[in-house]
């Protein structure tokens, strides 16, 4: 496990670049996807969408699985979390689950 | 070292108690704000929460007084302990001139760790919105 910091910067020059911050975010958003599936979605060759996907594995921002011929990737969970100190993050979340609930309120209302 | 943190956020919502209680206590407006569900308005019972992202939370009600306070754990397993996390939320209404205010305490954090990962991937979609604005800072 890298100290705090030194994790941090690496995940900020991986993502630095905004074809490969859109692949990962794509891995984050639709779950596990083919090389072939994120090409046809990066708008870059297969060799390029390759080589982002190798420099995001190395960042520990991804992880991949061979089945047959095809490989796979999905985000790594928690690869993040060096980034966001956990009482802000999990501040951040109920207080999104609170707009929800104060939506939901209203809707039962009607 | 037992000591824990907590996260605490409070709301007021111009809904009366009672209304407020159902969204917390019944699973289909459970899962509107909050998350897939088999929960049970029973202490003892026990029931997961299932998010977007696929994280499965291991839940247990251990007090409810309808319609004022509810309190279940929140624990996500992971091999990894500093991934693993183990949690009470706990839920208080009170009635004031306007509706309810809400509070929400959630605690049991150790303090060495950083990622409170569990439930936190569910922010991950604001995060995002945030990322590239972070990155210009960077």
């Amino acid at each position: 496990m890298l100290p705090a910091k030194t994790a941090a910067d690496a995940i900020f020059r991986t993502l630095a670049d905004p074809t490969r911050r859109a692949i990962f975010e794509r891995l984050c958003r639709q779950g596990e996807q083919t090389v072939g599936a994120l090409t046809a979605q990066a708008g870059v060759s297969q060799p390029a969408v390759s080589k982002h996907l190798g420099v995001l594995k190395q960042a520990g921002l991804v992880r991949d699985r061979h089945e047959g011929r095809q490989t796979h990737y999905s985000a790594r969970p928690g690869a993040l979390a060096p980034l966001i100190d956990w009482t802000s993050q999990m501040a951040g979340f109920w207080e999104n689950r609170f707009d929800d609930l104060e939506d939901l309120l209203k809707r039962m209302d009607q | 070292m037992t000591e824990t943190r907590a996260v605490v956020i409070e709301r007021e919502f111009a809904h009366p108690p009672e209304k407020l209680w159902r969204a917390l206590t019944q699973p289909h407006l459970i899962e509107e704000w909050l998350m897939k569900n088999d929960f049970a308005p029973q202490v003892g019972h026990r029931f997961n929460l299932r998010g977007d992202w696929g994280g499965v939370l291991d839940c247990e009600v251990l007090e409810i007084e309808p319609p004022r306070t509810l309190a279940y754990t929140w624990n996500f397993a992971n091999d990894d302990p500093a991934y693993a996390l183990q949690s009470v939320v706990t839920f208080t209404l009170t009635p004031t001139p306007a509706g309810t205010h809400l509070r929400m305490e959630q605690e049991g954090f150790r303090p060495d760790q950083k990622q409170a990962f569990g439930g936190a991937h569910a922010g991950w979609k604001k995060f995002f919105e945030k990322l590239d604005a972070v990155l210009a800072q960077a």
